[in-house]
């Protein structure tokens, strides 16, 4: 079912939508650093910057995140509090690549057999609002990686900006809940050949060409490959990657306790931290940044599709944009796929 | 020119086998970047680059590669790093050769991109100019109204410790009287200062791609890492976030070169230097002691003498 959402109506749409839901949808912290943040009021909500520094994936699976908190009191065992999810939630403005990534680790966290039930639980409460991309960025590749700027599996809703309202489609049954919503409009002939026409051109845009198809196979030759050793040499080893990767779901898990009270607390981790291999011995199975960066690649693009049947990456860009030194996973690929590209050079010699 | 003359020193310095391997500045994927490049032949020399977009501080590299003969391109600040860490003993077997150029400044790219509505696809200089374009726009911006605040404030642009100083030395002015930052931060009130900073913490994603790209910060295992003790947790709750920053920035007094290559780092933009800028005042008030101009001259925080001249530490 297709609709049309005025921009003037919207602040009054999310205000609806908070009344009933916990709203998560990007909030821009300073000038160009925005996050995904629960929201209090609709005028946080900042949609202009394309990728938001930190990813999608935190609505569902947060930096840092209180399993359980306890507390000893006397002679009796402790007690333990549980997190509970309250509220219905409606995720806000993901882009196509944040929502595929979501399914990403949710093949991981909800997999036979077991369940991650902090993952599990938000994931099932929350109604995803996807927005397509309709200028994406010459650092996007996600129509490489099996998506597109306008992609619109795994949201409920989704929205392309028509300039001033909003298209809006239902896709699922989730979606279809916001069929009575008094502030959707049918959509016309015109709106539906506006959106079609913005999809095209931002379709043709994003990069194609970033050699993804085979690559499982190949980097199985090249385990030992000296392309390693040249491929970590400018990483400083610092987390930016992994930490804003909206795939990346490596975690650590810390008591924090004073005394009688404390709380079990999981922080996201980075394979690219000399400690998070650290075993107590003091040995280290990946000693170099040479074994870690090749830990990095491996995990989205071999290990990950032989588990799940698809790599796990989907082309945001988010890595290449910050990057303190310019590491271009793009590159790494172009230089591993046995193809080159189609007509594409690679940088690395 | 001073980029074709780097090409062929590096060049000459690799055929004469004098250095194993050259570190500098490369182009590759995005525009007002370069890329760290690691270059072991002759022939790579070529892929050298010079610009205003030279903005890492390769000095920090050098703890990864102590096994080999390095020749390090090499800015006033990232030089001033070198004989920091000279005065640290970190270069018992093999100190760097270093490559010096002096610097034109550099220009902050987040500071361009704001400046312009779109995505920037090519920056070119152009003398004092930055010619910026994008899909639908074509601007020429003025460079000097871009540059990174650190280099601004900076007076020690030409890295006279350098063995080979490729281009002439430059003149050694500030832009402006001190850093806008540390003076925008003394005339706050306390609670302000408090506030200030910890707005700027709480955008931290601990990711610590500031301590990373520091050549200073190289110990075998910095406090946040640490077990037993465990000094600090690692969720991002503010009072960690906060004693983070605070020890980190404690850690560089008397051995921060300013360069802001900490700053540049963060994807977050958090403001990073307004705290060691601060301190690197601060020591050079009271010991009249600047990182890395005098090769000789010991870091105070390093040294304790009975006939200290500063009575306040008596």
């Amino acid at each position: 079912m297709m609709f049309n959402l005025d921009k003037k109506d919207f602040d009054h749409f999310l205000k609806d939508l908070l009344e009933t839901h916990d709203l998560f949808a990007p909030v821009q912290l300073t000038e160009g650093v925005s996050v995904f943040k629960k929201i209090d009021n609709p005028g946080e909500v900042s949609l202009s910057q394309l990728v938001p520094q930190k990813s999608a994936k935190e609505v569902f699976f947060p930096q840092s995140e209180v399993m359980f908190r306890y507390q000893i009191a006397g002679n009796q065992g402790p007690t333990v509090s549980e997190q509970k999810i309250e509220r219905e939630r409606i995720l806000l403005g993901a882009r196509p690549c944040d929502i595929e990534a979501i399914s990403i680790i949710e093949k991981v966290f909800t997999g036979e057999d077991y369940t991650d039930v902090y993952f599990a639980e938000k994931r099932k409460r929350t109604t995803i609002i996807g927005l397509g991309c309709n200028h994406p960025l010459s650092t996007c590749f996600c129509s490489s990686t099996g998506g597109g700027p306008f992609n619109r599996a795994g949201s409920d809703l989704f929205f392309t900006d028509l300039g001033d309202a909003y298209f809006v489609e239902l896709l699922t049954e989730k979606g279809m809940a916001f069929r009575v919503n008094k502030f959707f409009k049918e959509a016309d002939s015109e709106d539906l050949g506006l959106m079609k026409e913005i999809e095209d051109k931002a379709s043709q845009k994003v990069d194609r060409t970033v050699p993804v198809e085979g690559i499982e196979k190949r980097l199985d030759l090249m385990v030992e490959s000296p392309f390693w050793d040249r491929a970590h040499e400018k990483c400083i080893g610092c987390g930016v990657c992994t930490f804003l990767c909206p795939t990346c779901h490596c975690f650590d898990i810390t008591d924090e306790a004073v005394n009688q009270k404390g709380q079990r607390v999981r922080n996201w981790d980075s394979c690219l931290f000399p400690i998070y291999s650290l075993e107590t011995s003091g040995h280290n199975p990946r000693p170099t940044g040479r074994e870690r960066t090749r830990q990095r690649l491996m995990h989205k693009f071999n290990y990950y599709p032989k588990n799940f049947g698809r790599v796990a990456c989907v082309g945001c860009g988010r890595c290449i944009l910050y990057c303190p030194v310019q590491f271009d996973i793009r590159e790494a690929l172009v230089y591993a796929s046995a193809k080159r590209g189609k007509g594409r050079k690679g940088k690395f010699k | 020119m001073v980029q074709q003359q780097l090409r062929e020193k590096a060049k000459e310095l690799l055929s004469n086998k004098t250095v194993d391997l050259i570190i500098g500045f490369g182009e590759w994927t995005l525009p007002l970047r370069t890329t760290p490049v690691f270059i072991r032949t002759p022939e790579g020399a070529k892929s050298l680059v010079w610009n205003s977009f030279c903005e890492n501080n390769l000095t920090a590299y050098l703890h990864k590669f102590s096994r080999l003969k390095v020749g390090l391109v090499v800015k006033g600040c990232d030089a001033r790093s070198v004989t920091a860490l000279s005065l640290e003993k970190r270069f018992p077997n093999h100190p760097p050769l270093l490559i010096g150029i002096p610097c034109q400044r550099l220009v902050d790219r987040k500071k361009v991109k704001k400046a312009v509505k779109g995505e920037i696809l090519q920056a070119v200089e152009q003398g004092d100019l930055l010619l910026v374009k994008g899909e639908n726009f074509e601007v020429s911006l003025k460079r000097e109204d871009f540059l990174y605040a650190s280099c601004r404030s900076c007076a020690h642009r030409t890295p006279h410790q350098a063995h080979i100083l490729i281009g002439d030395p430059v003149e050694e002015v500030s832009l402006v009287d001190a850093h806008p930052e540390v003076s925008k931060l003394e005339g706050m009130s306390p609670e302000e200062r408090w506030s200030f900073f910890e707005k700027e913490t709480s955008r931290c994603i601990r990711c610590y791609a500031c301590r990373e790209a520091c050549p200073m910060c190289y110990c075998a295992e910095c406090f946040v890492d640490s077990s037993r003790p465990r000094w600090i947790e690692k969720s991002l709750s503010p009072s960690d976030l906060a004693f983070y920053h605070i020890v980190r920035a404690f850690h560089q007094t008397g051995r921060c070169s300013g360069c802001g290559a900490c700053e540049r780092a963060c994807p977050m933009d958090i403001r990073l230097t307004f705290l060691t800028q601060k301190l690197n005042q601060e020591v050079k008030d009271l010991y009249g002691f600047e990182t890395g101009i005098q090769p000789e001259a010991a870091p105070p925080l390093s040294t304790f003498d009975p006939e200290d001249e500063q009575e306040f530490i008596k």
